[in-house]
């Protein structure tokens, strides 16, 4: 069993199939993507694969399991995050209590911890806020820690939210287009913070837009478009493939 | 047996009155996704300003021919007229400004519009029931032991009639293709150049209109009106049009008379105090169960 | 540890009164005051419940008050010659509180999926099917007529009878546990947990949190604080009935987290004050006035309107409510959805078809 795999995964709604079959691997500490035209049913296997969908068919394999039809609290638990398209934080949440929110998970107060506030509980309390910071402080964001997500610049948001993601300490981060929206010098400093979360140890599958991104920093990449995998490989090798240039250039009649 | 006959014919006509109601709910759900928890006190309201032209015109039971149809006619007309406007008010006043609020704000300003209506329509005609003229002269006819009242089939051929007319215009229409078209994306229904304020202030006339009429018709088929009818009957509606599916007119006249066929057995065959109960169960059990309800759609999470 | 630096005036304000409720009927000898207050300090209770629910989890419940009439026919039927058993009062308070918060499990589990406005909707339904359950089973409840003669508490041998003077304490001591514990709650991993799932619940459940039993805590929690007021409600009274519980209870509860501001306690604690305070003392005033004055308008008959004004009101013009938080100020404002307003593109393009 690898690391993380898509198997013939199929997902239609009504009459449209918005992925079929595709099949995608990935081994553990690698940077790898997942590029293709709007609508190429991207996100859907995003969505998949954090069990925010059931498949219709096909197998997801994580860390030794199945985890095709499980629950997203659940799929998060087992060590998989994600950043959204279009920025899901808690908008009037400050900063800190954003990545505080996404330590839940590997969090252990009970309800008893909660009501009466006990030792364990303050003492938890503490370290995770401190743990908080820290991430904060990893993504360049430490300054900004009580200010409301919703105030932020939007390249901020789009950091923060990679920082509440590693607060459930992933194995897997999925990035769902991380560098929509950012200018060049961003996307500079996002090369490099992704590169940092892969040296932490933690995997990281991206889709994105920006070729030079994308073409820069995967090990591996696959082609989407009409929710088919047209093409896998090296960057080199996707570049030079014939069905990538046509999906994205057109058929040159 | 009878019994059962009976109780179906009693149900339809209930049913009748709901669905009629249950129409403003799906139409202004359908658009703007709000429960508008005042449209059963504008159900209540269409049988107080019924009462109020009658009062007007002096007409009694007596009537016959043209002066009973001028009656009727300018009763029917002014009740859905103003009801109307109050639906349009409402819009204007509750809910506008609360568009693009979480759902939450929206809903509690319709509660608080609900109570603020049903406490002026307490304070016009006092806390008790008030009789609702006979206007329409009731014709009882009997076989083997089951009774059909002309008034139950007044009440089940307005609401059918009604319903009938709604499709025509939302489907045949250039202002229903607009109501529709704002109810599938507001935002691209603007940029082709719909007025979306007039188009959801239409969607609240027409669908309070509705309501006008149901009041009417209930005031007829009850012989009495009561400044409280609109809460349970409103929530009854709503049950009924969650049950058709929200946002389908057709669903929401199927769903009204299910919903008064239940009631009426459970009334028939059980008891008179559990019939709300049976609803209000129906209710739960569909929104769990089947939330898209008999005729809607099933729409993924959004992300 | 509060924040002091962040008090406000009105922070120092309900300090100073809050100190000195303990000492007022030192100086106010008038039964009726107190009487006044202990029914407030009911409603505040069921407020603070509320406010777990409503405010700190974002679930608009209107059928509250069938908790309320939960938590008071419990102690109603073990404590009055109903079937003649007479438990004692104490530890029948943690045990309505109890049996509330099973039946909010009970009721929650099956319907917590729902999206919000249909989660109202059903709620209300309950609070209809509750009352008219207890009308119904004549047998257990003594049908309209309710369960009458109930016990008053007894505490080291001294009766509690009909001086408001001890329930004004019992009150008073409730009500400081449930702020305390209601505070507790906000400030931890669930209130966090609530505050994320009212945000955005989808992004919450991808951060690891379980949707559902986050906001069944919310819910069985919220209940068991109605389940504390109704043993008191119900021995201060020493009757219950159905129609105590009616729809009106829960929107007048409704109204007071409104008024005072969702999701803040001591918005909580200001909206549950004032409109006590109206409800069971000014309006009664102004009819007793009016009528010294030779005129006789029952000024209680516009109570449902005033409640209905300020839903309206403060919803569209200062929906933080009178205390309010900056945070709820911008939540209420607009859709939490960050920068990017727009919906995924792929789910656009999926087929939605819509009859109207």
């Amino acid at each position: 069993m690898s690391f993380f795999a898509l198997k013939n995964v199929t997902k239609t709604f009504g009459g449209l199939v918005a992925v079929k079959e595709v099949s995608y691997e990935i081994e553990q500490g690698h940077i790898a993507a997942m590029i293709g035209p709007n609508g190429a049913g991207k996100s859907t296997a995003f969505n998949l694969v954090t069990g925010l969908y059931v498949p219709t068919a096909g197998e997801i394999e994580f860390d030794g399991r199945s985890i095709a039809g499980n629950k997203p609290d659940y799929v998060c638990k087992l060590g998989v995050a994600r950043t959204f398209q279009n920025i899901r934080l808690f908008a009037f949440m400050s900063a800190v209590e954003n990545v505080m929110a996404g330590c839940h998970v590997r969090m252990s107060a009970m309800l008893w911890d909660s009501l009466l506030h006990t030792g364990r509980q303050k003492r938890e309390e503490r370290a995770v806020r401190e743990k908080a910071l820290d991430l904060l402080r990893f993504v360049s964001l430490d300054r900004y820690a009580d200010d409301f997500a919703h105030n932020l610049p939007y390249g901020f948001q789009r950091r923060l939210e990679i920082a509440r993601a590693l607060a459930s300490d992933p194995k897997l981060l999925l990035l769902d287009e991380p560098a929509a929206g950012m200018n060049p010098r961003e996307k500079e400093d996002l090369m490099t913070l992704i590169r940092k979360i892969r040296d932490r140890g933690i995997t990281v599958f991206l889709i994105e837009h920006d070729m030079g991104l994308v073409m820069n920093i995967s090990e591996k990449i696959a082609v989407l478009d009409h929710g088919e995998k047209i093409a896998e490989g090296t960057p080199a090798q996707v570049r030079n493939d014939a069905k990538v240039i046509e999906a994205y250039l057109g058929k040159t009649a | 047996m009878e019994l059962f006959i009976q109780q179906v014919i009693n149900g339809l006509s209930l049913g009748g009155i709901y669905a009629l109601i249950a129409l403003g709910y799906t139409m202004v759900y359908g658009i703007i996704e709000l429960i508008n928890f005042a449209h059963g006190d504008v159900y209540t309201l269409g049988s107080f300003f019924s009462l109020a032209i009658i009062g007007l015109l002096d007409a009694s039971g007596e009537l016959k021919g043209w002066p009973l149809f001028g009656v009727l006619a300018l009763t029917v007309v002014g009740a859905m007229v103003l009801c109307g406007l109050v639906g349009v008010l409402l819009e204007r006043l509750a809910y506008r400004r609360l568009r693009n609020a979480p759902r939450l704000a929206p809903l509690i300003t319709a509660i608080g519009a609900s109570f603020i209506l049903e406490n002026i329509m307490q304070l016009w005609k006092g806390p008790s029931p008030i009789p609702f003229p006979s206007v329409v002269p009731n014709v009882v006819w009997s076989f083997h032991g089951v009774n059909l009242a002309s008034n139950e089939l007044l009440v089940v051929l307005a609401a059918l009639g009604l319903m009938t007319i709604l499709q025509i215009f939302i489907y045949n229409t250039k202002l229903g293709k607009a109501m529709r078209a704002t109810a599938q994306d507001r935002d691209a229904a603007q940029l082709m150049g719909i007025n979306i304020n007039m188009t959801i202030a239409l969607t609240f006339f027409i669908g309070s209109a509705l309501a006008g009429v149901g009041g009417f018709v209930s005031g007829v088929y009850y012989g009495s009106t009561w400044f409280y009818n609109g809460f349970e009957a409103g929530l009854k509606a709503f049950t009924a049009a969650v049950l058709g599916g929200i946002g389908n007119v057709a669903g929401a006249m199927l769903g009204g008379f299910v919903i008064g066929m239940i009631e009426s057995l459970t009334a028939g065959f059980i008891s008179d105090q559990w019939a709300t109960v049976a609803v209000f169960v129906l209710l739960v059990l569909v929104l769990i169960f089947r939330p898209s309800g008999l005729l809607g759609e099933v729409l993924p999470d959004k992300v | 540890m509060p924040n002091w630096r962040k008090f406000r005036p009105v922070d120092w304000a309900l300090l100073v009164i809050a100190m000195f409720m303990p000492f007022l009927p030192l100086v106010d000898h008038n039964g009726g005051h107190l009487t006044v207050l202990v029914n407030a300090g009911v409603y505040m209770m069921l407020a603070i419940g509320l406010n777990i629910v409503v405010g700190f989890a974002g679930l608009l419940d209107l059928g509250y008050a069938a908790f309320f009439a939960i938590g008071s026919y419990t102690y109603a039927m073990v404590a009055s010659p109903q079937f003649g058993l007479h438990f004692s009062f104490w530890p029948m308070v943690l045990m309505s509180a109890f049996v509330a918060a099973l039946f909010g499990i009970i009721l929650g589990a099956p319907t917590l999926r729902l999206r919000g406005d249909y989660l109202a909707i059903v709620t209300l339904g309950f609070g209809e099917i509750v009352p008219q359950t207890f009308l119904n089973l004549q047998k257990f409840t003594g049908g309209p007529n309710g369960i009458s003669a109930i016990d008053q508490p007894k505490l080291f041998g001294y009766h509690f009878g009909l001086n408001p003077l001890p329930y004004y304490y019992l009150v008073l001591v409730l009500l400081a546990v449930s702020l305390f514990l209601a505070n507790n709650l906000r400030t931890s991993r669930l209130g966090r947990a609530w505050m994320a799932i009212r945000e955005d619940e989808i992004a919450a459940a991808h951060m690891g949190i379980n949707t559902t039993t986050t906001k069944l805590a919310a819910f069985s929690l919220g209940a068991s604080f109605s389940g504390l007021s109704g043993v008191v409600n119900a021995s201060l009274l020493t009757l219950v009935s159905p129609d105590q519980f009616k729809f009106n209870v829960s929107i007048t509860v409704l109204s007071m987290l409104v008024l005072g501001g969702m999701g803040s306690l001591p918005g909580v604690v200001i909206g549950s004050a004032a409109l006590s305070i109206l409800n069971f003392w000014l309006l009664p005033e102004a009819n007793n006035l009016a009528a010294m004055v030779g005129v006789h308008i029952d000024f209680t008959q516009y109570k449902f309107m005033l409640y209905g004004i300020i839903l309206v009101v403060v919803m569209l013009f200062k929906p933080e409510g009178l205390y309010g938080s900056e945070q709820r100020k911008a939540e209420l404002k607009e859709r939490g959805t960050s920068v990017a307003a727009e919906e995924n593109a792929e789910y656009e393009e999926m087929p939605r078809e819509t009859v109207l």
